[in-house]
């Protein structure tokens, strides 16, 4: 009965974003109070039931009811509360209903938070974003239903792979759609202009703590994902360049862009159809990224059961979707116009500069991920590109990036001059230099490539440094001054700072990592990276739905304990999948990452144990979190507060004099 | 009994002698390589793994023929030849520079060089495009006087603000 | 004016192949050994491993070289199609038995029936490495010259058989 109302909610909640795609988009086109008045009240509805099939999914797992298909194709009666729960978005069907689900949350979160925006503009973004949940929703209910019946019941579920049972899919998928799915708002908002056919410097200030907000999800998500294959694949690795990483990144680059685009167009009101481009882009690519994991034209480890039929689907709809978003951008762009004017050394072409760079990056990412499809499809053959493609071409772009992100912030609006600029930074780039060339002498090898990366994350640090010094120098009260800076000023800083971390923590473990992969006795020891490993045995454990071999290894440092760790060999009852669980010792100055190979035969309880030292390499992840902290600091900032007289005195001017006064308004109250 | 304890007790370093672990690849160093090489190579059976970390039978007797070939003396550029000869392009991460692979290898850059070109090209008509903002009189005076009363001593330039 | 336009067809391009794209198989590897001579090997025939084979005494004819392995579910689909050629006595048929027990490999046979003039014993997989395989089961076609003219990925169905095989090897043996 439950898989039923779930469906049903779902047919209704279709009906709910057809009506909300269409009736305020041409209230909005026609000017009429009545249409347009039916957006908040066809937002609340479909996230009623929207809410109301997640809902009857996640009851269908939770009470083992394995007359569902995909419960009984992703779950067991053995299977953790838990990761029952997460099994929900752990298949295909699933994860689109929380792609549906997230939407229809942010559909919810825009019509809430959108009082202080005129009727127009609020009709056309919940229209658009109605028009990319009928899209989701009709995949569904034609190609990909959760709810399709299993008859007969199965008598117990599958399982869900041992890979996905684990707190990361707990957490990783929901974050990084919360992002995908974030940038359809600054896509609804981009459409949204172009239809209304204006767009300025309060559009940018509308758009961009939305847009931010998405690039924070999008940031955690990736993130998340990345420290989850460190320590569930066994091997140490975090990035692989795999299609369905890289259909992640390419959005998060783009965002990245955007958020910096939308900073210029906000402040200089100029720029804007490069903004409004990139935020088609953005969402473009989390679109593009759904059909390559979907479809099977490319082969991942990610990647869901391919089905031609579901591919030509969610093809057919891209095309609509983004086809029809950059015929209107062709149409209505050249009317957009200039701007404000800044000169070509200035702070604006900074920032421009490293959005051609993160465009030519995703741009990179792009080619690379889709080349073996090109050649494929032209009868060239098969090919295949990987991690050294990507990174013989990204690394090098990302040499100019940084060092933008240490100019930019210091550079003046609209005009700087270089001669000005250089004595500013001359000593930051310096000390920047220096740190750079003696600290891998004190980590014991000294590599151009080290020395490199430590340039670029030192000279972000020294001009974060030398940009707080400048703003918070003079006499009187520092507290005051501290205070006085923006929250958004704050947040750049933190998040730059963040990528330092990060550029810190990729070149300090791939330039002193080591690794030892040893036959251990009982007794045994091995040496790495100053630390003594010693292997005590493997005993005989039982997990909830597994049964392990538990290896026990004591980690000393020059005689003294310093901690014990029980990496695992899994099988788990119901698959019988074998499964390697690593122990890690986290710090912060590296990890101790021990995982069990194979049993070695006759040999009295000798094991094959790897052993790795992997310093610095938390610091990737904890970049990633600065980032991220960055930017909700920077939504943080008292200009996208929206205060109750502010709302009331624009609903006021916008009636009798239309939105151009509303920045002299805001201005005045401020 | 007195010596049987001292015996005893001599003979205590011997149970609790732990031996240092030695490495699962009989010559470590080659192994290294192999690896290293390995991660170039990508698994045919694999959902997208290297021939490094993959666990697959395929990929132990293709890391097992790396090793053999290494030990024979080949050297990496003719075990890469050997593997590509069977397999294709398909077995390398690390796409071969060809006329096929030319817009793979130097789109990125060409892309970069457009880019650029373009962003100045479009800053310098620009410039040449938007008139500068003229205030008047009665703007430039008001303008100085709010300047003027919410003025503190401070010596930051005023324009740098985020 | 010209450039907006611009990212609306560099997408519709990229549709394009992405469309072509959901007609091809990613996961599938063509052989660069088609058109180049059948790697040289020796190896003991599985029923009698005292004796050899080796492609070289094939010299002079036309072999199909058919990859099988008792663990392999596929293998078995395919087997009966081999099993009515052989009846046909079109063209000799030589198994190889990749990365199994003796054993195995003879109880399979027994099973399943013997198409195979001969079959040869590939246990630890190293010619099958030097033919490319990556899979069972996998089937060439070899001509009069010892030259690779056509590798099957995965299992022969009857289409194939006779759209490509067939034709095939009636073209070369009439060479």
């Amino acid at each position: 009965m439950i898989p039923e109302i779930g469906h049903f909610a779902l047919i209704v909640a279709l009906f709910l974003v057809i009506c909300l795609g269409t009736l305020p988009i041409i209230g909005a086109a026609r000017n009429n109070a009545v249409l347009m008045g039916t957006t908040r009240s066809l937002a609340y509805g479909q996230f009623v039931f929207s809410t109301i099939a997640f809902a009857c999914l996640t009851y269908a797992f939770i009470v083992n009811d394995f007359s569902v298909l995909y419960v009984a194709q992703h779950s067991n009666s053995q299977l953790p509360v838990v990761y029952r729960v997460a099994a929900v978005w752990g298949g295909h069907e699933g994860s689109l209903l929380l792609w549906v689900f997230l939407l229809s949350a942010w559909i919810l979160a825009v019509a809430v938070y959108s009082r202080h925006l005129p009727e127009e503009m609020v009709a056309r973004v919940l229209g658009v974003m109605g028009l990319i949940a009928v899209g989701f929703l009709l995949f569904m209910l034609l190609t990909s239903d959760p709810f399709e019946r299993l008859l007969p019941a199965a008598a117990d579920g599958r399982d869900l792979n041992p890979l996905l049972q684990d707190p990361g899919l707990v957490i990783h998928p929901p974050m990084l759609y919360m992002g995908y799915v974030g940038f359809s708002v600054a896509f609804a908002f981009a459409i949204a202009a172009l239809l209304g056919g204006r767009l300025d410097a309060t559009w940018a200030r509308w758009s961009r703590p939305w847009t931010t907000v998405a690039w924070v999800f999008m940031t955690g998500g990736i993130a998340i994902g990345s420290w989850w294959a460190y320590y569930e694949l066994g091997w140490g690795g975090w990035w692989f360049w795999d299609p369905v990483e890289n259909a992640s990144f390419m959005p998060w680059l783009i965002g990245t862009a955007l958020i910096h685009s939308l900073a210029v167009t906000e402040k200089r009101g100029a720029f804007k159809s490069w903004t409004v481009l990139l935020a088609i882009a953005a969402f473009s690519l989390s679109l593009m990224g759904t059909f390559l994991v979907r479809s099977g034209v490319l082969t991942s480890v990610h990647s869901f059961a391919a089905d031609p039929k579901r591919g030509i689907f969610i093809l057919s709809f891209l095309v609509i979707v983004i086809g029809v978003s950059l015929l209107l951008f062709a149409w209505r762009a050249p009317k957009i116009g200039l701007g404000g004017k800044f000169d070509l050394l200035s702070r604006e072409s900074l920032l421009l500069s490293n959005n051609v760079l993160l465009s030519v990056a995703a741009a990179s990412v792009f080619i690379g991920t889709l080349y073996p499809l090109f050649m494929d499809a032209l009868g060239q053959g098969k090919l295949s590109v990987g991690p050294p493609y990507f990174e013989a071409v990204f690394v090098p772009l990302m040499v100019p990036m940084v060092l933008m992100m240490g100019l930019g912030p210091l550079a003046r609006w609209k005009k700087f001059t270089v001669p000005e600029l250089v004595k500013r930074v001359r000593w930051a780039f310096a000390s920047a230099l220096l740190i750079a060339l003696l600290l891998p002498l004190t980590m014991g090898k000294w590599t151009a490539m080290i020395a490199l990366g430590l340039l670029l994350a030192f000279w972000i640090v020294a001009s974060v440094l030398l940009s707080l010094r400048e703003r918070l120098a003079g006499h009187g009260n520092l507290m005051q001054r501290v205070r006085g800076q923006s929250l958004s000023y704050y947040g750049m800083q933190f998040a730059h700072l963040g990528v330092a971390l990060f550029i810190i923590g990729v070149t300090l473990v791939n330039g002193y990592e080591t690794e030892r992969d040893v036959r251990m006795d009982v007794g045994d020891t091995v040496q790495a990276g100053g630390y003594e490993f010693r292997f005590n045995g493997v005993t005989e454990t039982q997990g909830a739905n597994y049964i392990a071999a538990q290896g026990r290894v004591s980690v000393s440092k020059n005689g003294k304990p310093v901690t014990e760790l029980f990496p695992e060999k899994r099988q788990y009852n119901v698959s019988g999948m074998p499964m390697t669980e690593a122990a890690i010792d986290t710090g912060w100055l590296g990890d101790l990452y021990v995982s069990l190979g194979e049993p070695i035969p006759n040999s009295n309880g000798a094991w094959a144990v790897r052993v790795y030292i992997k310093p610095f390499v938390d610091w990737i992840w904890a970049g990633c979190l600065l980032m991220a902290l960055g930017g909700v600091l920077a939504i943080s900032d008292r200009r996208y507060r929206i205060h109750r007289e502010t709302k009331a005195r624009n609903r006021g001017m916008e009636n009798k004099s239309g939105t151009g006064n509303l920045l002299a308004a805001e201005g005045k109250q401020s | 009994m007195k010596y049987l304890l001292i015996l005893l007790v001599c003979l205590l370093p011997v149970f609790s002698h732990a031996g240092e672990a030695t490495d699962m690849a009989a010559d470590p160093v080659l192994e290294k390589r192999m690896i290293g090489l390995a991660e170039n190579l990508r698994c045919l059976v694999c959902q997208n793994e290297s021939l490094a970390s993959s666990h697959s039978e395929l990929a132990e007797d293709l890391r097992r023929e790396v090793r053999e070939q290494m030990q024979k003396g080949l050297s990496d550029q003719e075990i890469i030849d050997y593997l590509v000869s069977r397999y294709g392009d398909f077995v390398l991460y690390d796409p071969p520079l060809k006329k096929s692979t030319l817009i793979l290898w130097f789109g990125p850059f060409a892309l970069l060089l457009a880019g650029a070109g373009m962003l100045v090209y479009q800053l310098r008509k620009r410039k040449s495009r938007i008139p500068e903002a003229e205030l008047s009189a009665e703007d430039a005076q008001r303008a100085a006087s709010l300047l003027d009363e919410t003025a503190e001593p401070s010596n930051q330039p005023k324009d740098n603000r985020a | 004016m010209m450039r907006f336009i611009l990212p609306f067809v560099v997408f519709m391009i990229m549709a394009a192949f992405m469309y072509v794209g959901l007609g091809l198989n990613p996961r599938e590897v063509p052989s660069p050994l088609v058109g180049k001579a059948a790697p040289a090997f020796t190896l003991p025939q599985l029923h009698e491993p005292s004796k050899q084979f080796s492609p070289q005494d094939m010299k002079g004819k036309v072999w199909l070289f058919n990859v099988w392995a008792s663990w392999c579910t596929a293998c078995e689909g395919e087997h009966p199609l081999f099993m009515e050629l052989s009846r046909k006595n079109i063209v000799p048929i030589y198994g190889m038995d990749y990365k199994d027990k003796r054993e195995n490999g003879e109880a399979w046979l027994r099973k399943h029936g013997n198409p195979y003039t001969l079959v040869v014993s590939d246990i630890e997989g190293r010619v099958g490495i030097d033919y490319g395989v990556y899979g069972v089961p996998e089937t060439y076609l070899i001509d009069k010259q010892g030259i690779i003219r056509h590798k099957q990925i995965g299992a022969v169905t009857p289409e194939i058989l006779d759209e490509t095989i067939l034709p095939l090897i009636k073209e070369l043996q009439a060479k």
